[in-house]
């Protein structure tokens, strides 16, 4: 009797799983079941351009609707990683060309987009519908164009802090008049001012948009005629917020803000005024998210606002809210689950606003009980307040602490903030993410390695004594995915010795630490499933051994060496001559 | 390179399966700041000397520092961790808080000009670098050069690597290039703020800063007609860059 599952019906049970987590696991259990899996993913994620080849990604998966991909590590957000070292969208999106015409979808996160790729997907993908570009850069305005006047049945293009070659705000007027079908539109990184009358005419054929969000050129009073033309809108990012308004005016933006029974999150306002606030206070009791982190507004204004968002789940600030308005958040935000404080002086110290401390978090994390994830710019911060945080909110999934003072210790007892990330690594069992600051020993890491049994993401700068540091890391933290570090003294031995543990990482970066160029060399010989990649903007091939080098980032590959490095990027593949470093090997 | 960052310890100590000692390892804090040699600034490890002390007065230039005044914390690369957007936000703010006077619009340009547009780098003055036949850009910090010469300086090593033995980013070897003078087979050209292109060289050096967005590193037989100062706003040609 054939127990086997008939592929129909097997392919019918899979349409319910949608979770790639679940699916990958389905793809093990059998040759039969990764045959009818593969078969029919329609969503496919790859986290590491570089971890797999476009070719075998477009052959494994024929019937893909839609592909995420994220490119350069994540520490390229602050400039670490120099220009031209790679993320190339363009084999990606070649290959989709040929092999998966179908291809609906493109999420990009850190990639370098070009304007040939954007032409490309235009003319490729018949029925394109979704384009997110996170942190992207390469591609210009012209390229907008182009996705815009082909892309028939265009639902979203989102361009979340891009970097693009700005040639003016033309690209708007070439979505044609048939295009009715969008659902986000998304230019809040452009410069250039787009005709009004353009935008005003896209928003009005489109009766399926929910989130628009407008760059800075435009105007409070556009946004009024915007708003009446799309009262349902579920997201809104305005544009700059500081015209000087007739009352006429003022009070039409006011009605047309009291239409938006839907909305949900409000971002933009840049250089908002405070004598507009009240025009937000209609929305607020529904808001579930507010980006105030562009708005340089004071406490006495944003307390205002944040009374009225009792059902805000995200908010993201400046530090300008201060210990008093943390205060007010934490009295009248009970749903809040997502906290992020930015700095708000450029110059880092100097300016930096002092009336906000630690206490402003500790505040938080007494009155919101659904507190999991914090991002918190500050001056300084002390053991005590991290260990009340922790005894609050042990259900913290992401807390990434910057306190701005490299090496700065506990600013009461001059003692390293050791106590404190203990604190937190021990009692939040469920913490995923964490990036830690200010003074800290190797003791620090041995609590974090000791008790972080469930964290996979971890940023490390200016921390730590020795390579103790990096091996409780290595050997302790069981889930531990991306590592991330920066300016630690610790070198080759740890590394070297956990370096198994390498390859259940997704990857590893270090800079301005004392790794070795032997060491690479060693760790490329033995590990040959791992990319390790040596950042060094001078030349290596005369290099001592022991020379430290800049920048290493290390990855688990199934592609192989990739063919698309600069200069600047060495591996052990490049110079084969210069050979096996000539360590001894036990 | 050698140079005083390199490790003391034999080399044969590196080993797989090496037992660690406490506190030991390979490392050691490092350094005297503006260290020499190749690695000198960039190679460096901050530590805590590096910096001020919270709660010290904020003087950078504080007597207790040997040698060059450390870097603040806003100095160093990439630090605080906050996005390139954000960065240039907060230094629009910067610059708009800080006028009061006529001087406002001028400096609203300059920081503008010379921050907004940049592919997300701090620090002000990092402009992006492309060369005719090279596809990948580089760039350039204008505040770290005083004058042309410096600045074609920084290009050629950039470009044309010139040590022994080394294949610069155009893969060919080649002897020093002229950038400046006309002689070589390549001219250095700027995007300037209304968008013209014109030859590197013609306007004070103080001026070329203020009013540069882009450099570009173009074949001479290229760059016939190209724009001089003086030029007929009407027959500007708009180049788009490779």
């Amino acid at each position: 009797m054939d127990l086997r599952l008939p592929s129909k019906v097997l392919e019918h049970i899979l349409s319910f799983v949608d979770s790639n987590e679940d699916r990958n696991s389905v793809s093990l259990v059998c040759k039969s079941w990764f045959e009818t899996e593969r078969r029919t993913r329609k969503r496919v994620i790859v986290r590491n351009c570089y971890a797999v080849t476009p070719e075998a990604v477009a052959r494994r998966f024929p019937e893909m609707r839609s592909l995420t991909l994220k490119g350069k590590p994540h520490f390229a957000d602050y400039n670490l990683v120099p220009d031209g070292w790679g993320g190339y969208a363009w084999p990606w999106i070649e290959a989709m060309a040929a092999k998966c015409p179908s291809l609906e979808e493109l999420r990009l996160k850190r990639m370098v987009v070009t304007d040939e790729c954007l032409e490309k997907i235009a003319a490729s993908f018949k029925d394109f519908k979704v384009l997110v570009l996170t942190s992207c850069e390469g591609f210009s305005t012209d390229g907008l164009a182009a996705i815009a006047v082909a892309c028939s049945n265009l639902r979203e293009l989102e361009l979340r802090e891009c970097i693009v070659e700005d040639l003016g705000g033309d690209w708007l007027s070439y979505f044609p008049e048939t295009l009715t079908s969008l659902v986000s539109l998304d230019f809040s990184c452009l410069d250039s001012e787009v005709k009004l009358s353009d935008l005003e005419r896209l928003v009005s054929r489109s009766p399926n948009l929910k989130s628009l969000k407008l760059n800075r050129a435009v105007s409070l009073d556009a946004l009024g005629s915007l708003l009446r033309l799309a009262p349902q809108l579920v997201e809104l990012g305005t544009g700059s917020f500081s015209d000087k308004l007739d009352q006429e005016a003022v009070s039409k933006l006011s009605q047309a803000f009291s239409e938006m029974k839907e909305l949900k999150s409000l971002s933009g306002l840049w250089d908002v005024l405070p004598e507009y606030i009240p025009l937000l206070y209609s929305v607020c009791p529904g808001l579930t998210s507010l980006n105030l982190s562009y708005a340089t507004v004071q406490m006495p204004d944003l307390v205002e606002l944040l009374t009225r968002c009792s059902n805000l789940q995200k908010l993201w600030v400046m530090d300008l809210i201060e210990d008093k308005g943390l205060q007010v958040v934490a009295s009248s935000c009970k749903e809040l689950r997502e906290l992020r404080v930015f700095p708000s002086g450029a110059e880092g110290l100097n300016d930096t606003n002092v009336a906000m401390t630690e206490q402003g978090l500790v505040s938080v994390s007494e009155g919101c009980p659904n507190l999991e994830s914090v991002l918190y710019f500050c001056v300084q911060f002390t053991n005590a307040a991290m260990v009340t945080i922790a005894r609050n909110r042990p259900n913290l999934k992401c807390f990434r602490l910057c306190v701005m003072e490299p090496f700065a210790p506990d600013h009461k007892t001059q003692k390293p903030l050791d106590e404190g990330f203990k604190a937190i690594a021990e009692r939040c069992k469920d913490l995923q993410r964490l990036s830690v600051s200010g003074l800290l020993t190797d003791k620090a890491f041995e609590y974090i390695g000791t008790h972080g049994k469930k964290l996979r993401m971890l940023s490390i700068a200016f921390a730590g004594d020795s390579d103790l540091m990096l091996h409780h890391l290595l050997s302790g933290c069981e889930s531990l995915n991306k590592l991330e570090i920066r300016d630690c003294p610790f070198g080759d031995t740890a590394l070297l010795e956990n370096a198994a543990k390498l390859e259940t990482m997704r990857s590893l970066w270090m800079s301005s630490c004392c790794v070795s160029f032997g060491a690479c060399k060693l760790l490329s010989q033995k590990m040959p499933k791992l990319n390790v990649e040596v950042i060094d903007e001078h030349p290596l091939e005369t290099r001592p051994d022991s020379s430290p080098v800049e920048r290493i980032y290390i990855y688990r590959t199934l592609a192989g060496p990739r063919l698309d490095m600069p200069e600047f990027v060495w591996t052990i593949q490049k110079n084969p001559e210069i050979g096996v470093s000539h360590l001894a090997i036990k | 390179m050698i140079t005083e960052l390199e490790m003391g310890k034999a080399e044969s100590e590196l080993e797989l399966g090496l037992g660690l000692s406490l506190g030991g390892g390979t490392a050691s804090k490092i350094v005297k700041p503006g260290g020499g040699g190749a690695w000198g600034e960039r190679g460096r490890l901050l530590t805590a000397k590096d910096f001020p002390s919270v709660g010290s007065k904020r003087a950078a230039d504080s007597a207790s520092h040997a040698g060059a005044s450390p870097p603040r914390s806003s100095q160093v690369v990439g630090w605080p961790p906050i996005g390139s957007h954000r960065m240039n936000s907060l230094v629009n703010n910067q610059a708009t808080k800080k006028e009061d006077d006529g001087k406002k619009q001028a400096k609203d340009d300059e920081t503008k000009d010379v921050t907004k547009k940049v592919n997300g780098k701090v620090q002000v003055g990092f402009i992006k670098v492309n060369m005719d036949g090279v596809a990948i850009g580089r760039k350039v910090d204008l505040n770290a050069h005083s004058s042309y010469e410096n600045l074609a300086q920084t290009l050629e090593d950039m470009f044309f690597r010139t040590s022994p033995g080394t294949i610069g980013l155009t893969g060919q070897f080649t002897k020093p290039l002229r950038l400046l003078d006309g002689s070589s087979e390549f001219v250095l050209t700027y995007e300037d703020k209304e968008g013209d292109w014109m030859l590197v060289g013609d306007v004070p050096w103080r001026m070329f800063i203020t009013s540069v967005k882009r450099l570009r590193v173009m074949k001479t037989s290229e760059a016939n007609g190209l724009a001089v100062r003086h030029q007929d706003p009407k027959e500007r040609q708009r180049n788009k860059p490779v």
